[in-house]
């Protein structure tokens, strides 16, 4: 295959995405686990970058968790997305941004199932105007979160503060990427790079002064699976598919793990605690974890955020030997006190996982 | 109806089978065939062949509710088939039923129905901090015991706006936004598919002589632990 042709197909897998005026979708995972990260996204939007994003207190939840534990049927959701769609509009805005992969899935989900079956839509406008008496246009731009901080990859590299490189040897960090089963998998032509050559993180890795690292399990589920982790007897299968991505790219010697998806993060992160205290087993240096990190809390690293202030000690896994290694100066003191700089205890430590 | 009557009728049963010619590549790449005596493919062929009773008996067994929905058969059939899909749609016929009950996975919907039911339908959002109890998810582990002791000084730190009114994270959502959303569930059939699931899982309690609680709890931490062993019949 000739390069003209890798450059053809690679067109296939890349989206528009707005350049300004987002509507913005939160998420209900990544706000109660990494509140830092919404915020720092808007932030960096708003403050670094000059655009503008509505954060609408009238938004919901999609219920999307709901949908797939299979107890919101799908004509609830439609008309719950059309809701959403309706107070978008109603604000004068035409490009969402969902901060979920869960929801990104579903928002492309609904309007491709409207676009096959056109009588679906009408039927959710009718339950839309029943339920709400609202009306709406469907978005011109769908975009995940990440999608846009890609998007301003190298405007964000123009204002950085910090590498991801190592200060100690001048080598770039070598970071494995988790795209989330939800952002590429069900509609490939929708997220960049498709579900086969995952470039929206690694985009910003790169740009950023990072190495990407491939690795086998690279597309494996992080095994949140709704029922399979909501359900307690059934965290053994959660659990389970974390393990085989650990194992999987342990050889590699990661520095860090970067995610898309809120709920991948949050398993990331805590299923290293629990295989630790299962097993006695950890998967970086030391006896250390691979910390994880959300791609909002990447780019804010980079650009220089306080590290408490975008939540990085609520992370079960200790970020503390990333950020020396990239060279951040951070009051260590400061991770476990609040606003006021009071002490609130701190966190017990794990029998096995150094933090 | 019957069962290959109401599948047509399904939006996800429609969008995700089109002729499934058992190439099993979809088996190959499941996190839940890996772990799970389950396998899609045999899900595909059997919603394929259209036979009455074997549908029946699908969805009355625990193979239905081992898929974890992500999906990622989708990508890789090369027919277009999405055997996922196919699990919502037989999912949702097995509570329509009643026949979720006859099994330890089906039995499960009524714990997720009144922990996201209740989410959502009184906070706004299916998670909140407030319900993630430490004594329910020891694999948070010992950070989250911390930040859930600590919740509201944690989330300030953050730039949180937790419990309170107004834009921002964790945001308390208003009365309007909620009965907006209750009222959806009414004019949706959401309402109805809930409490559906909360009738049969309620008479299910009384045959096992068990209170609402006591079933709640057994639902939600049962596993009789064969779920991964083989069956003669793969």
């Amino acid at each position: 295959m000739n390069l003209e042709g890798k450059q053809q197909i690679w067109k296939d897998y890349q989206k528009d995405i707005a350049d300004d005026r987002y509507y913005y979708a939160r998420s209900c995972i990544r706000q109660t686990f990494f509140p830092g990260s919404e915020w720092a996204y808007l932030d960096i939007l708003g403050n670094k970058l000059g655009k503008t994003v509505f954060d609408d207190p009238r938004h919901t939840t999609c219920t999307g968790i709901g949908y797939h534990s299979d107890v919101v049927p799908v004509e609830t959701i439609m008309t719950v997305v059309a809701r959403h769609f309706a107070l978008m509009t109603e604000a004068g805005f035409e490009n969402i941004t969902p901060s979920c992969i869960t929801s990104f899935g579903i928002y492309t989900e609904i309007l491709h199932t409207w676009e096959q079956h056109p009588e679906w839509e009408e039927k959710t406008r009718d339950f839309l105007w029943k339920a709400t008496k609202r009306e709406f246009k469907k978005p011109k731009n769908l975009a995940h979160t990440s999608d846009v901080i890609y998007k301003f990859r190298n405007e964000i590299a123009a204002q950085k503060k910090y590498s991801l490189t190592d200060v100690h040897t001048g080598q770039p960090l070598r970071v494995v990427d988790h795209i989330g089963c939800h952002y590429a998998k069900m509609f490939p032509s929708k997220g960049i790079g498709g579900a086969e050559f995952p470039a929206v993180l690694s985009g910003m890795v790169n740009a950023w002064g990072g190495e990407s690292i491939d690795y086998p399990e690279r597309r494996h589920c992080c095994g949140f699976g709704f029922r399979n982790y909501l359900v307690m007897a059934n965290r053994g299968f959660s659990v389970a598919n974390s393990k085989k991505k650990f194992e999987s790219m342990q050889p590699y010697e990661p520095d860090f793990i970067v995610t898309n998806c809120p709920g991948c993060a949050m398993f990331l992160d805590k299923w290293q605690y629990t295989i630790s205290e299962m097993e006695g087993t950890t998967y970086g240096p030391n006896g250390y974890g691979i910390p994880v990190l959300t791609y909002e809390e990447m780019a804010a690293l980079v650009l220089g955020y306080d590290p408490w202030e975008i939540g990085l000690q609520m992370h079960q896994v200790s970020v503390d030997p990333l950020l020396e290694k990239m060279g951040i100066s951070y009051d260590p003191e400061a991770k476990y006190k609040n606003i006021r700089g009071e002490n609130i205890g701190r966190p017990q430590c794990p029998t096995y996982l150094k933090v | 109806m019957s069962v290959i009557d109401s599948l047509k009728k399904d939006i996800h049963y429609i969008e995700s089978l089109n002729s499934c010619m058992n190439c099993g590549v979809c088996t190959a790449i499941c996190p839940a065939a890996e772990f799970y005596n389950y396998d899609p493919r045999i899900i595909a062929d059997t919603v394929q062949r259209q036979d009455e009773e074997s549908l029946e008996a699908l969805l009355k067994s625990d193979t239905i509710w081992y898929c974890g929905e992500c999906m990622s058969c989708k990508t890789r059939c090369p027919r277009g088939n999405t055997p996922g899909g196919i699990i919502m749609a037989l999912r949702r016929a097995s509570q329509e039923q009643g026949w979720f009950t006859e099994s330890e996975k089906g039995r499960q919907q009524f714990a997720l129905k009144r922990v996201l039911g209740t989410n959502i339908l009184n906070y706004g959002y299916c998670i909140t901090p407030d319900i993630v109890k430490p004594e329910m998810h020891p694999e948070q582990g010992l950070v989250w015991e911390w930040i859930y002791e600590h919740r509201d000084d944690v989330y300030e730190r953050t730039h949180a706006n937790y419990r309170h009114s107004g834009a921002g994270t964790l945001r308390k959502v208003d009365d309007d936004s909620l009965n907006e959303l209750r009222q959806i569930f009414e004019v949706t059939g959401g309402s109805e598919f809930m409490e559906k699931i909360e009738t049969y899982s309620l008479r299910k309690a009384e045959e096992n002589g068990l209170d609402p609680e006591s079933y709640f709890l057994q639902t939600y931490m049962a596993n009789n632990g064969t779920h991964g062993e083989e069956k003669s019949n793969r």
